[in-house]
C-alpha cells in the first residue's frame, strides 16, 4: 500500500523527519511506501502483487474543478474508493453574514457559487422579502429573471468550458469560454462587474438597466443563435468526446434523489424536476420554456442537457426582453428602498447630486432617513424562511433566520455544489482513474459555493 | 418557528415605561405570550427608545413571536399533511413538540431522539412521500435552554410540498439521531452541522469535521464564537473589527 499521507504541524523541529520524504515503514497490513514522485522505482522494487495505491488528487490539480481533494484509492487503473475532502476555500460567508446588515448581505452572498453570482443573490433576497412579506415590482422581477438566465447559460458554458478543459479538449473550452464572455459583457455594462455584482437586492435591484442593454443583449441572443449550433457540433458529433462520456459517471434518479442530487443531474437521469416549473418563482410560470431531461444518466446525459438548457435560457431570455415595461425596480417602501440612484457623473458612476441637493439643502428628515436606513439598515420582522430556487447547479436554498433585528440572525445557503459533490464516490467507484475526471467535471461542483 | 425575540430581546429595547404601567401591558403580555416574552414597543421605525420621533413611526408596537404552536386549521395542506403523519406515526403526540405555521412554511418540531422516525414516516408513507432532504443546518439561540436548533428542510416530489422539522438540544447532552439511514444526503450535511455547531449526530458513519481543519477548536457558527478581525485605520480613524461594531438589535 502507497501513502502520502498529510497532516503535520507547522513549525516542526528543524530534525524532526520530513514527513512528506519517501520511504516506507513496515505496518500490520503490509509494508506502506510514501511517493513523492520521482521515486517509483522503490515500490516497482518491492515485488508485491497485492498493490493498492492511495493517491491525493488536489487540492491543486488541474482537473478537480477548483480546490477539490479526492482521495483515491486505486487497484490497478480501477478505482476501489474515492473521498471527497472539501473546506480549503472555507471562508465563512454565513458567519460573517451575522454581522453585517441585511443589504450587505448581498455582497457576501454573491461570492459563493461564483459562477452564478446572481442566482445566489436572487435566493437570499427572495428570502429576505418572504421575511419582510413584500413582493418587487414587475421590472425588478423581469431584470432579475433575464440576469438570472444569462448567468445559467454563462454557468453552463464555464462548465461546458472546463469539461473540455478537463477531457482535453481544448477548442471545447476556448470557444465556451469566448461565448461566455458575451454574456460578462453585459453583466459589466449593466452591474459595474464582471463577478461579485451585488446587483440584486432586498426590494428589487440596485439600478435600472442602462441604456443600450436591451440591443445589447438582443445582438447577444442573435449572436448566440448562430454560433451555438456550431458549439454543440464541435462537442456532440466528436467521437472521442462521445466516448469519454458515455456510459461513464452514471447515477439513476434514485440515486440521485437520495444523494440529495438536483440541477442538470437529475434531469439527465430522467425526472423532470425544475423549480422554475415545479414553485414558479419570480413569474416563471408566464414564460415558455421546456425542461430537457435524458435518461441514461451518465456525463454524456448531463452535458446533452446542459447544452439544451442554453436553448431554453435564451428563448426566456428574449421573452423577458419582450415583457420588460418601464416602471420602478424598487419596491415604494421608502423604510426599505435604499434612498437613492446612483447617477452617472463626470468621474463614473456614483452618488446621484440631485439626492445629495435634496438630503443636505432641503430636508432634514431625509438626511437622518437616508443615514439611518444607510448605517443600520432596516429591520426584518422575526421569523425564518426557506426560499429554493433553480441556480445552474441544482437547488441552491436560502434558509434565512431574523430575530427582528437589522441584521440576519442566521442564513444557511443550501449549495447545490456541496450537495451534488457526495454523489462523487458513488460515480467514481469501480470506474478507470480517467473516468473520475468525467465524473468531477459532469458534476459541475463550484467550491466557491461547496466551501462557503 | 421558535422565538429567538421572545427571550433574546435585548434590555434597551424593551421600553422601560411598559413595566412600569401594567395597564395595558400586563394584561396583553399575559394573554399571549409567556412573561419572559415581553412584547418589543419602540417610539420609531429605528428601535429607538429616547428622542424624539423622526421616522412618524411613533408607538409603534412590535409583538414578540410566540413559540406555542399554531391553532388549526393550519390552511392548505398543512392539515392534511399533519394528519396523515398523526396517523402514520404512533408516537406522534409525544414526539411532535409543537405545529407551527408562519409566512405559509410548515415546521414541526420534534424531540432529538425521534427526529430520524419522523424522517422515515415522512419519507415512506403514502400520503407524505417527502422523498427528498433539501437541507440539513443548525441554528444557535443561546438564550434558550435547548439553544442548538437542528432544521431539516424535506421536500416531497410527488405531492411538490415542502415541510420543515426543527429538533433543539442542549450544549451540555447535543445528541441527536442521525438521519443518514433514511436521507443518504444527510451525510455531508451532518458533518457541517457537527463542524459549526457541535451537535453530535449519533449514528452517523463518520462524523468529521467537514470545512475546518481536524484539529480545529471550537464550533465557529455558535453565536458565542467570535467572528475575530482587527481593527483597521481609514483616514486617521480606527474602524473595529465587524463584531466589535455598534449594533443595532
Amino acid at each position: 500500500m502507497t501513502t502520502t499521507t498529510g497532516s503535520t504541524r507547522v513549525g516542526a523541529e528543524d530534525e524532526a523527519p520530513d514527513p512528506y520524504a519517501a520511504g516506507q515503514r513496515e505496518t500490520t497490513q503490509g509494508t506502506v511506501y510514501t511517493v513523492t514522485g520521482g521515486d517509483w522505482d522503490s515500490v516497482l522494487d518491492g515485488g508485491d502483487d497485492e498493490q493498492h495505491m492511495v493517491v491525493n488528487m488536489g487540492p491543486q490539480h488541474p482537473s478537480t474543478h477548483g480546490v477539490l481533494r479526492i482521495v483515491l484509492e486505486l487497484e490497478g487503473e480501477t478505482v476501489t474508493s474515492a473521498r471527497t475532502v472539501i473546506g480549503y476555500l472555507h471562508t465563512g460567508i454565513e458567519k460573517n453574514l451575522e454581522y453585517r446588515n441585511w443589504v450587505q448581505g448581498v455582497t457576501f452572498v454573491t461570492r459563493m457559487d461564483y459562477l452564478a453570482p446572481i442566482h445566489n443573490e436572487v435566493a437570499y433576497c427572495l428570502g429576505v422579502e418572504k421575511l419582510l412579506g413584500i413582493e418587487v415590482p414587475e421590472r425588478a422581477q423581469v431584470i432579475r429573471v433575464l440576469m438570472m438566465e444569462l448567468n445559467r447559460m454563462r454557468s453552463h458554458l464555464v462548465g461546458m468550458a472546463t469539461m473540455g478543459l478537463e477531457l482535453g479538449a481544448l477548442t471545447g473550452m476556448l470557444n465556451g469560454l469566448r461565448e461566455g464572455e458575451m454574456i460578462l459583457d453585459i453583466f459589466e455594462m449593466v452591474t459595474g462587474l464582471r463577478m461579485n455584482h451585488a446587483y440584486v437586492r432586498p426590494g428589487g435591484v440596485a439600478q435600472d438597466l442602462p441604456p443600450g442593454t436591451v440591443e445589447k443583449v438582443r445582438e447577444m441572443v442573435a449572436s448566440f443563435r448562430k454560433n451555438l449550433p456550431g458549439y454543440d457540433d464541435l462537442l456532440t458529433s466528436n467521437a472521442i468526446w462521445q466516448r469519454r462520456l458515455q456510459g461513464v459517471a452514471t447515477l439513476d434518479a434514485q440515486g440521485c434523489v437520495a444523494l440529495g442530487v438536483t440541477g442538470p443531474l437529475l434531469r439527465a437521469a430522467g425526472l423532470p424536476w425544475d423549480l422554475r416549473k415545479v414553485e414558479p418563482y419570480l413569474g416563471y410560470e408566464g414564460y415558455d420554456f421546456d425542461v430537457p431531461t435524458e435518461t441514461t444518466g451518465d456525463g454524456w446525459a448531463r452535458f446533452r442537457v446542459r447544452l439544451r438548457e442554453l436553448y431554453e435560457s435564451l428563448k426566456i431570455v428574449e421573452q423577458a426582453l419582450d415583457k420588460l415595461e418601464p416602471g420602478p425596480i424598487m419596491v415604494a417602501d421608502t423604510k426599505i428602498a435604499w434612498p437613492a440612484q446612483l447617477a452617472l457623473g463626470a468621474d463614473g458612476m456614483g452618488q446621484s447630486l440631485d439626492h445629495v441637493k435634496k438630503i443636505m439643502g432641503t430636508s432634514m428628515e431625509a438626511l437622518i432617513h437616508h443615514f439611518k436606513l444607510v448605517t443600520e439598515g432596516f429591520r426584518v420582522p422575526p421569523g425564518q424562511v426557506y426560499v429554493p430556487i433553480e441556480s445552474p447547479r441544482g437547488e441552491l436554498g436560502a434558509h434565512i433566520v431574523s430575530d427582528g433585528g437589522t441584521r440576519p440572525y442566521r442564513v444557511h445557503m443550501r449549495d447545490p455544489s456541496f450537495v451534488n459533490l457526495q454523489a462523487l464516490s458513488a460515480t467514481c467507484e469501480g470506474g478507470l482513474l480517467s473516468d473520475s475526471i468525467v465524473a468531477v467535471a459532469t458534476l459541475d461542483p463550484v467550491m466557491g459555493g461547496v466551501d462557503r | 418557528m421558535s422565538t429567538p425575540v421572545g427571550d433574546d430581546a435585548p434590555k434597551a429595547l424593551v421600553d422601560p415605561k411598559a413595566q412600569v404601567a401594567p395597564a395595558a401591558g400586563s394584561t396583553r403580555v399575559s394573554a399571549v405570550t409567556p412573561a419572559s416574552a415581553a412584547p418589543r414597543e419602540s417610539s420609531d421605525m429605528f428601535g429607538a427608545t429616547f428622542g424624539g420621533d423622526t421616522s412618524g413611526f411613533g408607538g409603534l408596537v412590535r409583538r414578540p413571536r410566540r413559540a406555542a404552536s399554531s391553532p388549526r386549521p393550519y390552511g392548505g395542506w398543512f392539515d392534511e399533511a399533519v394528519d396523515a403523519l398523526a396517523q402514520a406515526y404512533p408516537g406522534f403526540e409525544d414526539a411532535v413538540l409543537r405545529v407551527v405555521v408562519d409566512r405559509g412554511e410548515l415546521t414541526l418540531h420534534v424531540l432529538p431522539d425521534a427526529v430520524a422516525e419522523v424522517a422515515q414516516v415522512l419519507r415512506d408513507d403514502a400520503d407524505l412521500r417527502f422523498e427528498l432532504l433539501s437541507s440539513l443546518s443548525g441554528v444557535d439561540y443561546p438564550s434558550q435552554p435547548d439553544r442548538l436548533h437542528v432544521v431539516y428542510h424535506l421536500t416531497s416530489m410527488t405531492y411538490r410540498r415542502r415541510l420543515r422539522l426543527e429538533t433543539a438540544v442542549g450544549v451540555e447532552n447535543p445528541h441527536v439521531r442521525t438521519v443518514t439511514g433514511v436521507y443518504p444526503t444527510a451525510d455531508f450535511h451532518e458533518r457541517e452541522t457537527w463542524d459549526f455547531f457541535g451537535v453530535v449526530f449519533d449514528g452517523h458513519p463518520g462524523l468529521t469535521r467537514i470545512f475546518m481543519p481536524d484539529d480545529w477548536q471550537g464550533h465557529p457558527q455558535r453565536k458565542d464564537y467570535p467572528l475575530g478581525g482587527v481593527p483597521v485605520e481609514y483616514k486617521g480613524a480606527q474602524i473595529p473589527p465587524p463584531d466589535e461594531r455598534r449594533a443595532y438589535a
